[in-house]
């Protein structure tokens, strides 16, 4: 009975390391499709060739063609620059002011600290799609706006994140013991706090990629942010969805996997990434 | 007594503490109204046939040549008469459409969760049970899976399956297909109103058009809800009171029901809090896609046609409601957890 | 072995239990092998690890998912319950063996009041209805001495102390009457007073329904005082049984000799402990407060000083308010009220925001409690040394190398383990580097947080011998904070007593133990459990 649980184990460490694995190569084909992708495909995504609209996937359009007679697969990989451009900058910017903010709060502690904590876990039960959507409006419809509109409703999320990783932290015996060998707060905060926090926000990045990606492609899906005819796709979705009770599937599936593998590939390098920093994990 | 005190603080904390989170959802509105193009005077007025006098008449009504603050007071009077403007694109009051829309919404939405619920509680607690076995791994698997399908392509791929190539959906349009009558409006979802005026027929076509919307947002958050299941029901399994309890004697279901999953259910709450907003929130993504006239999708027209008054309405209504759900939230945890109502 | 005799309550034969663990299978028990009889209480001590709590669990078959038995038998009145179904084990828990638990508070259900979950343990061995389960905990809660039982009964878990949540688990336990207590570790993490009311009423009620208990702890003296036998574990085996008054006095295994010798007592002296000789006062501390931001005072009006060279005590229970002294004095907290003088400068009026660049720094360090906690596990051994070297010693390049070393040697630690992380480190030698760090920068005032109150007696008692002797080596004065009365009285010639943030009293240590002069510290002796009481 040991024997095999003890092969179980092993067996399931070993599985956890294959998905990553796996999820790491997925994730670098994925982001080569996007940057590169574009010059491997002999047909231009913007083009309009009626001839040959709304074919079925075949040996010449992999993925079929859409109302306009534009590859399918073309579209789909170009709008993946696009669409992990928005992602990429959205949590970059979230990341940077909510540890900013969440840290300094973590940190010091207090009434401001409280205030703050309040309104973020009351922001983090708002339908934060309504307020994209609301934001994209006010700002203007525009995909510089989408970024902000996503930052925005991330944000809640890091700063609730740092903010706890840092108060944690803080009541550590060797914060305690960093103050009493010399060190100034400001030097906690850099030398020992932000070392420790920083893996535990590669992982809460990595999660937040999918997420932001599902955010953006969900304001376009809507006709917010981007417009047609830059592939991008939630609108290859939303362009899709008058074809789909008439049987054309393609338009919706293809540029839907995309999405889908993007998001799951990003929340499995999370989940690897949170068990390989598993203290537990190390030996 | 003492308890119900506890809860009622508590729950007054959280109204407070929601407070500056309304407060600037109503500014964030008031901006809204102001900064974007079109006069709101124009709104209020008559039609695109008012005079210019009877615009500048309304300007002043209105209050639109005071100052900011001034206007802020006036807005904030508005909204708390219920007075929300007047909708472009219907010609109705923004109240009136929003009233007539809410319970489309509501009937989806509160559907979803209870599928979602009953789905995912005992997943959760399946998986949690046997932890590393077939059974574990298939929810962890359909968990990590769920969240990665966006419900704009979950909901367009059911359609595809069960209309267009099974035929057993109905028109994924509307609440009720155009053949059957509508129940007499009692309750504004109309399964129950159907049912309450014993119309079988009509509850069970009402009954067709939601399965596949409800089902969509569903999927959506069922992958949220199983793995907080499975988590906390995983924690509170591993801790030292379920040991006590089987040190006890006590025996397995009394131990599984009444220690560990009232126990585990507390973080679940809470998570079905913020996944109750988050489905208000994908409503709009699925209304769209199921042409269902809720109120999420009545805002988002109004947004395409740049119509703002609706889109403030139902900014102002989910805050509304966000804010409700969220003391509901409060008064159950309060209620279910001793250690809140003394801390 | 031969068959079960009449006699027999439990017997354990040749026991192996394996835990699976990500390094593979760790064998917890090798062949443990131990019988009870009726009535008897039998005690097993070891450090941790030895497998003693495992055995308790093993018997009750209450091993998690990854532990296993792999061999052996264990008798209940002769029938192997080894292997035995889930329904005849339940049967036997808790109406015919119960067990209570280290930790009482986390032992017992958030969310369900009290009187119920005794009334669960009742139900599920006996037909009664709800309002005779009630009567029957407001019994059981009577037996075991609670105040206002009726109210209790209503009661959460977090509504009660540490010692009344045992209590409560007492009550669960001995509501069906069962023939056999397991008590693992039921005193650990409660005061000294506490634990002695708690042990006090589990013996007299063992005594007085003739039940048999098992005393699973890591305090020999409480084995010695509470039990009729003594079995010592060592790394899933047990080296020796024997009464406590015999293995005491006269301990037949060489492990069994080393544990005795470790465990502190009303009489025993640090190996090779010199007198010192008393410089200026170096610490003046005078009427000093300090008011939590919950309105608790924990430190109310507290004047001492500490000579040059001097090691002082400062002893109490919790709340009693000695941590927050030594952060105060260590400057790492800020006073409401006081002063604190450290070689003449007034260090208490310096911000503890402040302190980090004043040249007082250096002179004075803390050691905290739990030493894994107060290392950076981003840190290696060497850098957690050379940090406040750098930063109040100036040190850099190889000389800083070289102090780091040298340091670390006196403190016991080989070079080879510098490099080492500090999960990478065992219990000793976290809490060794944590001394070589407060070392390094050579302060005249050390304050000692518990230094050892997370090792176990044989370590603990290798590391007081340390600190004892760079005292002396290196002219430090000390300020030593501890529960534990016997620990504080072998390092240090002078005590005070702390309760509720108050000094009670103070004076020579040697007095004090003799002949206390309040009924607070008279009764903080004599709970202590001695470990030659037998003779």
């Amino acid at each position: 009975m040991s024997a095999a649980a003890a092969a179980g184990h092993a067996l399931h460490v070993l599985r956890g390391n294959r998905v990553s694995a796996l999820a790491a190569i997925l994730g670098l084909v994925l982001v080569l499709a996007a940057v590169i992708g574009p010059l491997l495909t002999r047909y231009d995504p913007v083009t309009s060739d009626v001839a040959h609209a709304l074919q079925p996937p075949s040996a010449a359009h992999w993925a079929g063609t859409d109302q306009l007679g534009r590859d399918v697969l073309a579209r789909v990989v170009a709008a993946g620059r696009l669409d992990y451009a928005i992602a990429a900058a959205a949590v970059f910017l979230s990341f940077i002011v909510g540890a900013v903010i969440g840290g300094a709060c973590g940190f010091r502690g207090g009434a401001v600290d409280r205030w703050v904590g309040r309104v973020v876990d009351v922001l983090m039960a708002f339908p934060l799609f309504v307020l994209a959507m609301a934001m994209v409006a006010a700002l203007g419809n525009r995909v510089e706006n989408i970024v902000y509109a996503t930052a925005i409703i991330n944000l809640p999320f890091y700063i609730r994140f740092a903010r706890a990783e840092v108060a944690v932290r803080r009541q550590a015996g060797w914060v305690e013991a960093a103050s009493a060998s010399g060190n100034g707060p400001g030097r906690i905060v850099l030398r020992f706090l932000l070392p420790n926090v920083l893996p535990a926000m590669a992982v809460q990045i990595s999660l937040n990629l999918g997420w932001a990606i599902l955010n953006a492609a969900g304001l376009s899906f809507i006709g917010l942010g981007v417009r047609p005819p830059t592939p991008e796709w939630g609108i290859m979705v939303a362009e899709g969805a008058r074809f789909i009770t008439v049987g054309h599937w393609w338009l919706v599936a293809f540029p839907g996997l995309a999405l889908m593998l993007s998001v799951l590939c990003f929340n499995l390098l999370g989940d690897g990434l949170r068990d390989m920093l598993d203290p537990r994990m190390r030996t | 007594m003492r308890k119900l005190a506890g809860i009622a603080r508590l729950a007054g904390q959280r109204l407070l503490s929601s407070l500056p989170a309304l407060l600037g959802v109503v500014v964030f509105t008031f901006v809204l109204m102001r900064v974007l193009p079109g006069d709101p005077a124009v709104f209020f007025a008559s039609g695109p046939s008012a005079g210019q006098q009877e615009i500048q008449d309304l300007r002043h009504q209105m209050g639109l040549d005071r100052s900011i603050p001034v206007q802020l007071a006036f807005y904030l009077r508005d909204i708390g008469t219920g007075s929300f403007g007047r909708s472009m694109t219907t010609g109705q009051p923004v109240l009136k459409d929003l009233r007539e829309r809410l319970p489309a919404s509501l009937e989806l939405t509160f559907t979803a969760l209870f599928i979602a619920l009953g789905l995912a509680i005992p997943m959760g607690v399946a998986a949690a049970l046997n932890p590393g076995t077939a059974i574990d791994h298939a929810v962890r698997f359909l968990c990590t899976l769920g969240v990665c399908v966006p419900t704009f392509v979950s909901g367009l791929l059911l359609i595809y399956v069960f209309y267009y190539l099974a035929g057993i959906a109905p028109d994924p349009t509307g609440r009720i297909d155009v053949f059957t009558a509508p129940p007499p409006s009692l309750t504004g979802f109309l399964v129950i109103d159907s049912l309450l005026a014993g119309d079988a027929e009509a509850a069970a076509a009402a009954l067709r058009q939601l399965v596949l919307p409800a089902a969509t947002m569903a999927l959506f958050v069922l992958a949220p809800l199983a793995r907080m299941t499975r988590a906390s029901m995983l924690a509170v399994l591993g801790s030292d009171f379920i040991r006590t309890g089987r040190a006890m004697g006590l025996s397995r279901s009394r131990i599984i029901v009444v220690y560990a999953l009232r126990n585990a259910a507390l973080p679940v709450l809470t998570i079905a809090g913020i996944v109750f907003s988050t489905m208000l929130g994908a409503n709009v993504l699925v209304e769209k896609v199921f042409s269902w006239p809720g109120v999420a999708a009545y805002a988002l027209d109004a947004l395409l046609a740049s119509d703002y008054a609706p889109v403030q309405g139902f900014v102002l209504l989910m805050a509304s409601i966000f804010v409700l759900v969220n003391l509901l939230v409060d008064v159950l945890y309060g209620l279910a957890d001793p250690r809140v109502a003394a801390a | 072995m031969s068959g079960p005799s009449a006699n027999e309550l439990l017997r354990v034969e040749d026991l192996h239990v394996s835990f699976a663990t990500r390094h593979g299978l760790v064998r917890a028990l090798r062949g443990v092998d131990l019988t009870i009889a009726p009535g008897e209480t039998l005690g097993i001590v070891g450090e941790s690890g030895s497998g003693k709590s495992v055995t308790a669990l093993a018997a009750l078959r209450l091993l998690d998912r990854a532990g296993r038995i792999t061999g052996g038998r264990i008798l209940w009145r002769g029938e192997d319950i080894a292997g035995a179904s889930q329904r005849r084990l339940r049967g036997l828990r808790g109406a015919e063996i119960a067990m209570i638990f280290q930790n009482p508070r986390a032992a017992l259900n958030p969310i369900r009041p009290v009187g119920l979950q005794i009334a669960d343990a009742l139900r599920s061995h006996r037909k009664l209805s709800p309002a005779e389960a009630r009567a029957a905990a407001l019994e059981a809660l009577r037996q075991v001495r609670i105040r206002e039982p009726e109210r209790r009964l209503l009661s959460y878990p977090h509504e009660l102390s540490g010692g009344m949540c045992q209590r409560v688990m007492i009550a669960m336990a001995m509501a069906c009457e069962p023939a056999l207590l397991i008590a693992d570790e039921p005193t650990t993490g409660l005061d000294v007073t506490t634990q002695k009311a708690v042990m006090d009423l589990l013996a007299q009620l063992t005594r007085a329904h003739g039940m048999a208990q098992i005393l699973i702890t890591h305090d020999l003296a409480l084995a010695a005082q509470y039990c009729q036998r003594v079995m010592v574990m060592e790394q899933g085996k047990v080296v020796e049984t024997a009464p406590p008054a015999k293995l005491f006095s006269a301990p037949g295994h060489p492990y069994t000799r080393r544990l005795v010798a470790a465990s502190p007592t009303a009489t025993s002296t640090l190996p090779g402990s010199r007198a010192t000789i008393l410089g200026p006062p170096l610490l003046e501390v005078s009427k000093l407060s300090k008011r939590f931001a919950d309105g608790t005072l924990a430190v109310d009006d507290v004047s001492f000083s500490i000579a040059a060279g001097e090691s002082l005590g400062l002893v109490g229970e919790s709340g009693s308010g000695k941590t927050t002294i030594s952060r105060l004095v260590c400057r790492l907290m800020d006073a409401d009220a006081g002063d604190i003088r450290l070689d003449g400068a007034a260090i208490g009026a310096i911000p503890a925001r402040e302190f980090h660049r004043a040249p007082q720094r250096r002179l004075v360090q803390i050691v905290f409690q739990d030493a894994g906690d107060s290392l950076n596990p981003r840190f290696t051994a060497f850098d957690a040394i050379a940090d406040p070297l750098r930063r109040l010693g100036g040190a850099r390049g190889t000389r800083l190398a070289e102090e780091v070393e040298a340091c670390a040697a006196r403190a016991g630690l080989g070079a080879d383990l510098l490099s080492r992380y500090p999960h990478q480190l065992s219990g000793g030698q976290k809490a060794r580097v944590g001394i070589a760090r407060a070392l390094v920068v050579r302060p005249k005032l050390l304050v000692l947080d518990e230094p050892t109150a997370a090792l176990d007696v044989s370590v603990q008692a290798v590391i007081l011998e340390l600190l004892d002797r760079l005292r002396a080596e290196e002219g430090l004065a000390y300020l030593f904070v501890s529960h534990d009365l016997n620990v504080v009285r072998m390092l240090c010639a002078r005590l005070i007593v702390l309760q509720t943030g108050r000094i009670v009293e103070q004076g020579d240590s040697q007095a004090l133990f003799r002949a206390p002069q309040t009924p607070y510290t008279a009764e903080l002796v004599a709970s202590i459990p001695q470990l030659v009481t037998a003779g």
